[in-house]
């Protein structure tokens, strides 16, 4: 073991009542790409945390070997200056400084008066952004890049301060296809130059496709470490490892009996809110009681703005097309009207615009649905405390209990309690926007279970989401949009990712 | 955070049986209750720390029944405004104008009353649509415009003070009838007689004990019929019986001094109203959404424009009634009347354990707050401490009770 670069030996942490690590060892050898896996609270992040420093030397137990030699850190700017950098899920760039001043944030280039050498910075930022393989200008402010490029900004960042060791957090989380794509092919670059990369995906088949070996967590625990590079280390084998036990299949079955048409919009199309472009254009779908529609599309196709502007017009202006609830045209001119003709969205980001993140799973549960529990005005909460215990049993929410903190949990608990939020409004048409969005392989079962239950009672689904093989997991149906526009609809039984993906690329002018 | 599982007694009992359960089921450890409502139980410790410290440093002089009868009339307005002022915070907003709005619905209704010789009602109704009004204002520019409340607030902060200036044409106006002076001045004493006391004021002191003794085992009964977890019935006949003594234990006093300040009474009705708002109406639950996540609120079809324009409507309105106290207290109207009380006002609700970034306060933290400020302030004042050195204090309370509400929260949120 005498290559290792990274050795964590016996690593127990605790928080007040809960042992968030036990006995975790961890070892990296030098130049290869770790993957980290285990569902969500098995202890990946808080690992990481320990290894960067955010929980210093001594507040956990176990050891740290770099290099062979052990190491305390008693800071990020410490475990920095041994070369280890971590990238966070959640970008930490300053929005409207440029390139350059984000990349030497904290460590900036200074001439010999002591001022910032502008020259230097902007040209060492230039042959940074280079070597990711990121062609913009380093002045640009960085608000103005999509998220793939502000991940790469964050990689140049990491390579100023001749990281050996970089951690990248769930990188690809909300990256698209492409995007994506492009950062494995860096990740195999910078490998390929001697830097050592820890990542942390729930994305299986990247881990499959790129990672040399693969440490798996499950309850604060390391479960196993796999050798991936004979091959054979599938998927279902890491899942394996990650839940503890086979999953039968990944989707849940269902069979499919759709009735009568639920929702139908009829050539929708909405202005972009600042900028003169249509994002929807003249689209048309419908969905059926006890159906599952997907709809697909890249980023960018419209496809959270198209759901967003159906459901009370929070996105967007110069909104036109109509839509009917039962084969009625419905008027759904404010998020409230829209809830009150049966129509839920379920947002694609959960902390932003889903959850009220300070406040307890009770009060976000009820939220939507406030007017069911008061009369004249008044709340009943103790009813209120009713349909949270009701939800949280139901839904299988984990959470020592209803007053408990929704910024606390895992992100699987907190998609489950935005379900229980929006199916307290008893809607017929539940909008699901990237419903499985960072959420572990345990979870996102349950979920899916959750969806069969919902259309088994005749309530009909709409599914949003960028990975297609959930899509052809989980649909009946599924839509394609690209450039606002639909491109298609092929029940699932014809449809193959291949197919779906042709139709998701068709360009603007073949689109009709 | 809190542990809340419904004790197995509690879960086990029938549903019929709840008032009788009522008398043994609960979650018995009060440490844990205790370190579960830290954060708000704080600051009544707090208060109580502060009241003891300044009964030892005067003597026992700050206790006394004619000093604690001055605290409530000299600090009833801060209160008032405390009261919208933790609404506009939770809200996720600030209001820099309760001051001018304070002095202009006292200069208004100082014009007409003694200026124009109406009768004090007049005045009191004339101040209430001023105030009105500026809230709506207010609440126009911040709801349907979007301009920060900071920007609009600072701007009314400027306007209404020169409105005063126009309306009082720069001179102060007193005094006012007897029928004004006695909303703020005025008391309730001598209905039922007494030997050397008021009876009267224990009697309502009683009453209101008798009330918050019902609704809480009420509410525990409710609670426990729903298989919710409550405090051992042990606990819960402590609290009783410590908050019925320190109300009668206050009335006691009043009924030493002069007897019930109306002024008691206006504020006591505007608490039990405004606290029930906030915890149990739709509109309280909307202005904690606003606050928490803006965008989640408004994805969860909250009205948000709306619920910020009555915010603000309701700030105007507390500030009239603040303006009337005020200007009745002070038994005239003066240009520069009202000056900082929104920085008190402020200062009492974060003291209270509001949040800066919105979605946390409460009305009753505010009261305290605010009464630690007034109880500070009083207990210099009889110390004779220098004007100068009471404005450091008061700063420095502020720092350290905001400091350690920050501190508080990092601890919680670092448990993750």
């Amino acid at each position: 073991m005498g290559d290792n670069i990274l050795e964590m030996r016996r690593i127990t942490k605790t928080f007040p009542g809960v042992a968030a690590l036990q006995d975790v060892s961890l070892a990296v050898a030098h130049g290869e790409i770790h993957a980290i896996c285990g569902e969500n609270g098995a202890g990946k992040s808080t690992l990481m945390k320990v290894l960067s420093g955010v929980y210093p030397s001594g507040s956990y137990d176990g050891e740290i070997l770099l290099d062979g030699k052990p190491v305390n850190f008693r800071g990020i700017r410490d475990s920095e200056e041994h070369g280890i950098v971590i990238i966070h899920q959640e970008l930490a760039l300053v929005p409207y400084l440029s390139i350059a001043e984000n990349i030497f944030l904290g460590n900036e280039r200074r001439g010999r008066s002591g001022l910032i050498d502008w020259n230097r910075t902007n040209a060492d930022a230039a042959e940074l952004l280079a070597s990711v393989g990121l062609r913009e200008n380093p002045v640009t402010p960085v608000v103005q890049l999509g998220v793939g490029k502000q991940q790469l900004v964050e990689i140049a960042k990491a390579l100023s301060k001749k990281v050996k060791l970089l951690i990248l957090d769930e990188p690809t989380a909300a990256l698209n296809d492409v995007d994506s794509a492009h950062l494995l092919d860096l990740m195999r670059r910078l490998r390929d130059q001697g830097i050592t990369c820890i990542m942390i995906s729930h994305k299986l088949n990247e881990i499959t496709s790129i990672a040399d070996s693969t440490t798996v967590l499950r309850d604060g625990q390391t479960v196993e470490r796999l050798e991936m590079g004979s091959g054979e280390v599938t998927q279902e084998r890491i899942i394996r490892g990650m839940v503890g036990r086979d999953l039968d299949s990944f989707y849940p079955d269902r069979v499919s009996t759709p009735g009568e048409e639920v929702l139908r919009i009829e050539d929708w199309t909405v202005r972009h809110p600042t900028q003169d472009r249509l994002v929807v254009d003249g689209a048309s779908l419908n969905v059926r009681a006890g159906e599952v529609v997907g709809i697909a599309g890249l980023m960018g196709a419209g496809r959270t703005e198209l759901a967003m502007s159906v459901f009370g017009r929070s996105y967007g202006r110069d909104i036109t097309g109509r839509l009917f609830m039962h084969g009625k045209e419905i008027r759904a001119r404010s998020v409230a009207e829209a809830i009150s003709n049966g129509i839920a969205y379920a947002t694609e980001d959960r902390k932003r615009f889903g959850l009220n993140l300070i406040d307890d799973i009770r009060r976000n549960i009820s939220s939507a649905g406030l007017r069911k529990l008061s009369r004249l005005g008044w709340v009943h909460d103790n009813e209120e405390t009713k349909v949270a215990e009701t939800s949280r049993r139901d839904m299988n929410i984990k959470a020592p209990s209803v007053l408990s903190v929704v910024g606390k949990l895992s992100g699987g608990n907190q998609q489950k309690v935005v379900l229980s939020k929006w199916l307290f409004t008893d809607p017929d048409v539940l909008i699901l926007d990237e419903p499985t969005r960072g959420i572990d392989v345990g979870a996102k079962f349950e979920i899916y279970t959750i969806v069969n239950r919902l259309v088994a009672d005749g309530k009909a689904v709409i599914i949003i989401s960028s990975e297609l093989p959930e899509l052809l997991g989980m649909c009946d149906r599924i839509y394609t949009l690209s450039a606002g526009r639909i491109t298609g609809v092929v029940p699932v039984g014809e449809a193959t990712q291949e197919k779906l993906m042709e139709l998701m690329a068709k360009d603007k002018e073949t689109a009709r | 955070m809190t542990s809340t599982k419904p004790s197995s007694a509690a879960a086990k009992k029938p549903a019929e049986g709840a008032p009788a359960a009522a008398l043994h089921v609960g979650t018995s450890d009060p440490r844990t209750l205790i370190m579960n409502n830290l954060r708000q139980s704080g600051i009544f410790v707090a208060l109580v720390v502060i009241v003891a410290l300044f009964a030892f440093l005067t003597d026992g002089l700050s206790l006394s029944p004619g000093n604690i009868t001055n605290i409530v009339l000299q600090y009833s307005y801060i209160l008032v405004l405390a009261i919208g002022m933790v609404i506009v915070i939770i809200g996720g907003h600030i209001d820099l104008s309760v001051g001018s709005v304070v002095a202009l619905t006292g200069a208004v209704s100082a014009v007409i009353v003694i200026k124009q010789g109406q009768p004090w009602w007049v005045g009191v109704l004339a101040a209430l649509a001023v105030g009105l009004a500026v809230g709506a204002w207010h609440g126009f520019w911040v709801a349907y415009v979007g301009i920060p409340a900071f920007i609009v607030t600072l701007a009314g902060m400027l306007l209404f003070r020169g409105l005063t200036l126009r309306v009082l044409e720069n001179i102060s106006l007193s005094p006012f009838p007897t029928e004004y002076n006695q909303i703020a001045a005025g008391f309730l004493n001598g209905l039922l007689g007494g030997n050397g006391y008021d009876a009267f004021t224990l009697l309502i002191g009683a009453i209101g004990v008798a009330g918050y003794v019902v609704s809480c085992f009420r509410t525990r009964v409710a609670r426990i019929r729903y298989q919710q977890p409550v405090e051992s019935f042990a606990l819960f006949v402590a609290r009783m019986v410590l908050v019925s003594a320190v109300v009668m234990w206050f009335a006691w006093q009043l009924a030493h001094a002069r007897g019930l300040p109306i002024v008691l009474i206006i504020l006591a009705a505007l608490v039990l109203v405004y606290g029930l708002l906030t915890r149990r109406t739709v509109f309280g639950r909307q202005v904690y959404a606003i606050g928490g996540n803006l965008s989640a609120a408004m994805l969860s079809g909250v009205k948000v424009k709306t619920v910020n324009f009555w915010i603000f409507v309701n700030m105007g309105f507390l500030s009239a009634v603040a303006g009337i106290i005020f200007s009745s207290r002070s038994n005239g109207a003066q240009p520069a009347a009202g000056n900082m009380f929104e920085l008190d006002a402020i200062a009492a609700a974060f003291i209270g354990g509001a949040a800066v970034t919105g979605g946390v306060g409460t009305v009753v933290g505010a009261m305290a707050g605010g009464l630690i400020m007034a109880v500070m302030s009083n207990g210099m004042q009889l110390m004779s401490v220098d004007q100068s050195m009471q404005s450091v204090v008061k700063g420095l309370v502020l720092l350290v009770a905001v400091a350690f509400d920050v501190y508080n929260k990092r601890r919680a949120g670092s448990s993750r």
